[in-house]
């Protein structure tokens, strides 16, 4: 199938020479929630920018919708819904102006339909005759987010699109992405909240430096560096760590009442069920036991901190 | 062509004229009718005729070139500067319009709003001042062409201002004077010969010269290159536009 978004080498220094974007190949598919994690100033929105027009490449290429996003630009964005990171919204005008005026802008015939559908699907009826600037911040951006739908995007850029928001618009924003998600609609998202990746995300890209380090199906991911973690109750305090245990990737806990095991998901039970029968054959006791799989964070963290 | 993305932009752009009518037609009228009210109907009538037309009469044609300048330049630019300032730029930049498709639909808009007030202008001067115009087909052509030329002019100075401040100066600063000496209120014959010269470097004596013609039949200057000079000027603003967005200046990094 051919990839919604293709980036093939791109490349971009700003003029005070700051290199944001070290040669970035990417390929989104149709149809897939991608998540681009990073930290902060990675590159995430200078390439989101450059896909849609807002920043000039460098060097390389990029594609959206099988549109070179440069010469075939027209076709290229109005394939684009972009939601941005910063409020930026026209205080004076009403909502449905303002959603009105960006499905115009995209080159789209006017849909009052459309657009009330919209609004509703993001509870901005209710609002529709008011102007923005008596607005909260959460509603501003559904306006936002109603603006990038108004004109039926194929692919649907988010920029960290829940920072600063309250629980409720995460959930119904989540629950919009996914239905928009059954209608065959590409969403790339950027999120500092890595849950919010870990949930919806059918793949995830990690952006450091301006570079790609990864990019991998989430599950995968998740079982290919994620760890898992066997902790253990005593039932008596050991004062160190038997010889017996100390070649095996395990820790004592300061107070000497637990014993903990890290080991990689995928080498499996085989260390665990080692462990077990060594303890039965000390006759350490143990009240309790549990397991838990690292988090994406986790994951996270350790990769951009390598 | 992206013909609902010039829509959006001018029916945009419209919108704000009729929210802010006091500031971009009721002010202007206003301190125009003041200028007719003192010059033309108080110390005008103490005036000798210049070029045999009353005085009141001789500087309405100025007095409208004065309102359309500063209006056209002042909507223009603040039409493409607030965007830029306040963000929403994004939008614009990530459509799928062409920058002639932007120029036409902000430029337009700002351009139709100086023509809609030149005539409010006209129409409201004949109550302080008898006028004719002889060629009411030329007249109204020199309003079109100023007004697109000095917002096309406008849109410039917006892209090129990083600040409030500097939309104000070039209005201010460049404008206001260049239309005071620019013949509104005298016959540029009536300096001494030195200043004539210079005067003849002053583009709105063109504009005005040309749009004086068309009221009355008298010029400073040859009507034709009055003509020439608006659009030298026009064609000048439409390079630097092209310019602007080949390179991206101030709006793509």
């Amino acid at each position: 199938m051919q990839p919604d978004i293709s980036v093939k080498n791109l490349s971009k220094v700003y003029e005070d020479g700051f290199q944001a974007l070290k040669g970035i190949n990417l390929e989104i598919n149709r149809g897939e929630i991608f998540a681009l994690l990073g930290p902060n100033g990675a590159g995430k929105t200078t390439l989101i920018s450059i896909i849609c027009g807002i920043v000039n490449l460098t060097s390389g290429e990029a594609k959206a919708s099988g549109y070179d996003i440069r010469k075939d630009y027209r076709k290229a964005r109005a394939a684009i819904g972009l939601v941005p990171q910063e409020l930026n919204t026209d205080s004076f005008e009403t909502v449905w102006n303002a959603v009105s005026f960006s499905r115009g802008l995209f080159g789209k015939s006017p849909k009052p339909t459309h657009i009330e559908k919209v609004l509703k699907d993001l509870s901005l009826w209710d609002k529709r005759n008011n102007r923005i600037m008596s607005l909260s911040g959460g509603m501003k951006r559904r306006v936002m987010i109603a603006k990038a739908l108004s004109h039926e995007p194929q692919i649907l850029f988010l920029d960290e699109p829940t920072a600063g928001v309250d629980v409720e618009l995460r959930r119904d924003m989540w629950e919009m992405v996914r239905k928009l998600r059954e209608n065959g609609t590409t969403i790339i998202l950027t999120t500092h909240y890595i849950e919010e990746a870990e949930e919806m995300a059918d793949r995830i890209g990690v952006i450091r430096q301006g570079e790609i380090i990864l990019v991998e199906e989430k599950d995968r991911l998740m079982s290919k560096l994620g760890k898992k973690e066997l902790r253990l109750q005593l039932q008596a305090k050991l004062d160190k760590l038997p010889g017996e245990l100390t070649l095996e990737p395990i820790e004592l806990s300061e107070d000497g009442y637990e014993l903990i095991y890290t080991f990689d998901s995928q080498q499996q039970q085989a260390g665990v069920a080692r462990l077990l029968r060594t303890l039965g054959d000390l006759g350490i006791e143990y009240r309790d036991l549990q397991t838990r799989e690292s988090s994406l964070e986790e994951i996270f963290v350790g990769l951009v901190h390598e | 062509m992206n013909l609902y993305g010039v829509r959006a932009i001018y029916n945009f752009e419209m919108a704000r004229m009729k929210r802010t009518v006091m500031q971009s037609v009721l002010a202007p009228v206003i301190s125009t009718c003041l200028y007719f009210v003192v010059f033309g109907s108080a110390i005008g009538s103490r005036m000798g005729d210049i070029d045999s037309i009353s005085y009141g009469a001789y500087i309405i044609p100025g007095l409208v070139m004065l309102s359309l300048l500063m209006q056209s330049i002042s909507n223009a630019s603040f039409g493409i500067y607030m965007p830029k300032f306040s963000g929403t730029i994004y939008e614009v930049l990530s459509a799928p319009v062409s920058y002639v498709e932007v120029v036409l639909g902000y430029v337009g808009a700002a351009a139709t709003k100086s023509v809609i007030l030149g005539l409010i202008i006209l129409a409201t001067a004949r109550l302080f001042v008898d006028y004719s115009v002889l060629h009411p087909i030329w007249m109204i052509s020199f309003l079109i062409l100023t007004s697109i030329t000095f917002s096309l002019f406008g849109f410039i100075i917006g892209i090129w201002a990083d600040g409030f401040e500097k939309l104000q100066i070039v209005p201010m600063m460049v404008v206001t004077p260049l239309v005071f000496l620019g013949g509104t209120f005298y016959s540029i014959d009536m300096l001494p010969e030195v200043w004539q010269t210079i005067s003849l470097f002053n583009p709105v004596v063109y504009l005005i010269s040309g749009f004086r013609w068309a009221f009355y039949g008298v010029s400073d200057v040859h009507v034709g290159i009055s003509v020439g000079m608006t659009m030298v000027f026009m064609l000048g603003c439409m390079a630097s536009i092209w310019w602007i967005f080949k390179t991206g200046y101030r709006l793509r990094s």
